[in-house]
């Protein structure tokens, strides 16, 4: 068997409000081209670099949650190389001090905890970004490429992992689970579709012997999804080669996401001689114990953690402790809604069915929406004392997240509340059996089942106010006397 | 009297505006230019501006340099007036901000005259480099100003201009000032911020000022020294009134002669004068004591090795796709890269990149940049254990004359033993100050203090001092006929 080894390179724009060493506004995404810049991250003569502070807070907020170990002396280091994305003709980033080293990050893999651990995590300036006009999509066939600068200087956290990852798919959990984490200390955005969250994968074939195999990078790689199709092809790749008895090649790949494959992007020959030096218009960082302990107070419980805790004691199945750490804001909105209503089954039931039923058809995040515990727990409630239906519930659930409007107060102006009324709900059920006299005959020759059509017609003539097993008796006893 | 104080003067007694202030400095650079190519840029439309924002200001003490111009070095970023480094790859380039250095000169009411010739980005020690021509010594015409910062000392040495700026990175203010006869400081690295400074050795650039007299040193000084956040290696420092210090007894210190500064290469002529400098300076009751710097011969090695590594990196930016010279005939991106930067790089500035970039290679690093930065640790704790024995140190700024065009430049080694006496005061990081000390066969000879990390008040105090007993700030050159 060939066993692959995959080390990943993850990239993560931090959450500052100004550069990584001038103070334009990183928030780029919808700014025209060349309109968040200054001397400074246009690498103008005569600029100097000044670190954001804010950046290196969140960095080291982050390697403390990832259980690294934070050098109490750093510096900045220069990588030198031409391009046109890179207007200094260096890269401020961080060569053999890095901010933070060790650490490591543990996620599931089928229900398994599985700990990748991590080589360094340092800091470094994001680049600019370059529009290639004509033919393909990269700069070697463009007619002509235009620079846009205003993500030049975004500061970037990189975070390198040691090759400890196996499969394909334990690199995505692995970068799901990164990202999540990231979110929850919010220090990254983590959108990887925005690029603000980007990863190289390293990946390499063991063979049977147990020897480490030849290993090629891929770069360009886009969405989670690319990740695990980009390895593994390159690792099916690399096996056939083997298998041909022929080599890997130690080179850096390019992932084509139309055509769905690797291809050679530069050999090791062409590989860059970065010829870093220390950063001489930086003073070394120096890291106070003070400091660490500041940021430490900062950390909140990770994804993982609050998961284990849903399911062990509030028991909560796997899947539903899943889905409400997914997102920070999620998790934190259940807690909240826990202080008002002690039945975590119940409560995880209504988000992780109707409001995520909700947020699938809207396609919303949950942090996209504006919900008050209070509200969404009443509507629970209402439910529970048979205030309402659960169809109606979730109706009115609905309406709340669109309107904003309090659900009680939709249940009155709308006259939604549940028909208990025996004799009114008798009619119904007559004339619903009167009127459908087919369905009637084929209950009565044994399909039973047909009884689910006939309920589903009195909850329409009473607009589901009626409770479904109210329905159901009386159908059935009404039935049964014919 | 200070050229400031008594410029000042006739502005109280409104004997003249600052009008004809400017006016009569633009003649002097009229007259001179033709001979000696001090300035790279003169612009009048500038000027004007300058003059009238001045003119708006109202004169008070604290404007302590109103109405005075000042001579700016050609690779210090002024707004809006074109700044080249005296290189064709920047020779349209037209800065959009002031280095910090000149906005608080305008700050405080000064005008910037002009900008003046260098060696491209500030790589050599004679003025040569530069890719507009040389600039003359005043003092013999067929001779060298020294460099890089020649055109700023020349501006001061024909009275072009009564102040300057200047870069010193190894040795570009004071040697020049030696070689011109005019008085020029390299402050302590982190003393005035380096922003819109263009970098050429990050670690050890410092800007400094140029003068005839101490007193205009130390008031311009005063304007451009301490700490400016925008530089992140300027240090949180609060000068001292920098003339307090001037006038007062200097009796009783002890100043250190570095037999290794002092014996090899110097010229038997630069010894002579000196040695009547030395006298001078018993005079004012300082104890002259030998002293040893074993490590300053590696000096130049060391610097070579930082200061070329470090300008690799730093002319990076100049690669013809934001800014600066362009050859637009390239189909291909590295042509592009090689073609503009070929054709906008003069030899010298090609050959150090190369240098530079070689000595930072993969397999070269630990055994030359890694190295250097370790002799020049080693360099600094010389002087530091030194500073503990004496209050200052002093030797010849150059160990030469004022050398004839053309005669060095062939020779790149010979070029750079010039700066031999000067380059250990940048790789340690402390001050240092070049003040003419006399002359042979009509070409000035200056002598060089050094001092202990923010000891520019004593740099003053002792300069101040021998200048009284040594003055030759009246002395202006007389190779030009009618001037």
């Amino acid at each position: 068997m060939y066993l692959p080894v995959i080390g990943l390179e993850v990239h993560a724009q931090l959450l500052t409000k100004s550069k990584m060493f001038c103070s334009c506004s990183t928030d780029h995404e919808n700014a025209p081209p060349n309109t968040l810049v200054c001397p400074i991250c246009m690498g103008m003569p005569g600029v100097l670099p000044v670190p954001n502070k804010k950046a290196i807070e969140l960095l080291i907020k982050t390697a403390l949650a990832l259980n690294c170990e934070i050098s109490p002396f750093s510096k900045f280091d220069r990588k030198n190389y031409f391009y046109p994305d890179l207007p200094k003709g260096y890269q401020i980033s961080q060569y053999d001090l890095p901010l933070a080293r060790g650490g490591y990050v543990e996620f599931e893999v089928d229900s398994e905890i599985k700990r990748v651990r991590l080589k360094r995590i340092h800091l470094e300036e994001d680049t600019g970004k370059l529009l290639h006009v004509g033919e393909g999509d990269r700069l070697a066939e463009a007619e002509y490429s235009l620079v846009d600068l205003n993500r030049c200087g975004i500061p970037l956290m990189e975070i390198v992992t040691e090759p400890d990852i196996h499969s394909p798919k334990e690199a995505r959990l692995f970068l799901q689970e990164l990202r999540k984490i990231l979110r929850y200390l919010e220090v990254s955005s983590g959108d990887m579709e925005k690029g603000s969250l980007r990863c190289d994968a390293n990946v390499s074939v063991m063979t049977e012997k147990g020897i480490l195999g030849i290993r090629t990078e891929i770069k360009n790689v886009n969405s989670f999804y690319s990740l695990e199709k980009a390895l593994e092809y390159e690792i099916e790749r690399q096996i056939n080669l083997l298998k041909e008895g022929k080599e890997v090649i130690q080179e850096t790949r390019h992932w084509d996401e139309k055509k769905q494959i690797t291809v050679t992007l530069r050999g090791k020959e062409e590989a860059e001689d970065y010829r870093y030096f220390p950063e001489p218009d930086i003073p070394p960082i120096i890291i106070s114990k003070e400091i660490l302990e500041e940021i430490k107070k900062t950390i909140p419980p990770l994804p993982l953690q609050r998961k284990l805790l849903l399911q062990n004691t509030l028991f909560l199945s796997p899947i539903e402790s899943e889905i409400i750490t997914s997102e920070k804001e999620l998790c934190e909105f259940f807690d909240e809604c826990l202080k008002l209503y002690n039945n975590p089954k119940n409560l995880s039931n209504w988000i992780t069915v109707e409001l995520m039923s909700y947020l699938n058809d809207q396609k919303l995040n949950f942090r996209d929406l504006n919900i008050e515990p209070k509200r969404f727990v009443k509507i629970i409630e209402m439910v529970d004392k048979n205030e309402i239906t659960r169809p109606v519930g979730k109706e009115i659930l609905r309406k709340y997240l669109d309107t904003k409007e309090d659900p009680e107060k939709i249940v009155e102006k709308e006259g939604l509340k549940t028909v208990s009324d025996l004799d009114f709900l008798k009619e119904i059920v007559k004339r619903v059996i009167d009127g459908n006299e087919r369905a009637v005959l084929d209950y009565l020759k044994g399909k039973k089942n047909v009884i689910n059509f006939l309920v589903g017609q009195v909850m329409k003539e009473t607009k589901g106010r009626a409770s479904l097993d109210l329905v159901k008796n009386l159908l059935e006893e009404e039935l049964n006397k014919r | 009297m200070g050229i400031i104080k008594e410029i000042h003067n006739l502005y109280l007694k409104k004997e003249i505006t600052v009008r004809e202030v400017i006016e009569k400095y633009l003649k002097n650079i009229e007259n001179w230019e033709p001979h000696v190519h001090a300035f790279l840029t003169v612009n009048l439309d500038y000027i004007e501006r300058e003059i009238k924002r001045v003119e708006g200001l109202k004169f008070n003490e604290d404007l302590t340099l109103y109405g005075i111009p000042v001579a700016i070095k050609d690779n210090i970023l002024t707004e809006g007036l074109l700044t080249t480094c005296a290189s064709k790859i920047l020779a349209n380039f037209i800065p959009p901000y002031d280095a910090e250095v000149i906005r608080r000169l305008k700050e405080k009411g000064a005008i910037i005259i002009g900008k003046t010739n260098l060696d491209e980005f500030a790589m050599g020690s004679s003025t040569e480099n530069s890719a507009f021509g040389p600039t003359k010594n005043p003092w013999d015409l067929e001779r060298v100003p020294g460099g890089s910062s020649g055109g700023s000392a020349v501006a001061i040495a024909t009275g072009e201009s009564p102040l300057a700026l200047g870069s010193d990175t190894g040795g570009s203010i004071r040697q020049p000032a030696s070689f011109t006869g005019v008085i020029g400081l390299k402050p302590t690295y982190g003393l005035v911020s380096r922003y819109g400074l263009v970098a050429f050795a990050s670690s050890l650039d410092q800007i400094g000022p140029f003068a005839r007299k101490v007193e205009d040193l130390a008031i311009i000084l005063q304007v451009i020294a301490g700490y400016d956040p925008k530089d992140s290696t300027s240090l949180p420092y609060s000068p001292p009134n920098y003339l307090d210090s001037l006038g007062k007894s200097v009796k009783g210190w002890k100043i250190g002669i570095p037999k290794e500064m002092w014996e090899r290469g110097v010229e038997d002529s630069v010894l002579e004068v000196l040695d009547s400098a030395l006298k001078v300076l018993r005079d004012l009751g300082v104890e002259l004591i030998e002293i040893s710097l074993p490590t300053v011969e590696y000096a130049l090695p060391t610097y070579y090795l930082i200061a070329t590594s470090e300008a690799s990196s730093n002319l990076a930016r100049y690669d013809g796709i934001h800014y600066g010279y362009r050859n637009k005939n390239q189909k291909d991106l590295i042509s592009l890269y090689k073609v503009s930067r070929g054709e906008g790089f003069g030899s010298e500035v090609k050959r150090r990149i190369i240098l530079g970039t070689y000595a930072l290679s993969a397999g070269y690093y630990d055994a030359y940049y890694l190295k250097a930065t370790k002799v020049r640790t080693l360099i600094r704790q010389d002087f530091e254990s030194a500073f503990r024995k004496v209050d200052l140190i002093i030797s010849p700024t150059s160990p030469v004359l004022p050398f004839r065009l053309g005669e060095r430049i062939e020779d790149p080694l010979k070029m750079y033993l010039i700066d031999i006496l000067t380059i250990p005061v940048n790789l340690a990081g402390i001050p240092a100050i070049s003040v003419p000390a006399g002359f042979k066969d009509n070409l000035p000879i200056g002598l060089q203090f050094m001092g202990p990390f923010f000891s520019e008040d004593k740099l003053l105090q002792i300069s101040y001092a021998f200048q009284k007993l040594m003055d030759f700030s009246e002395k202006y050159p007389n190779t030009v006929e009618g001037l």
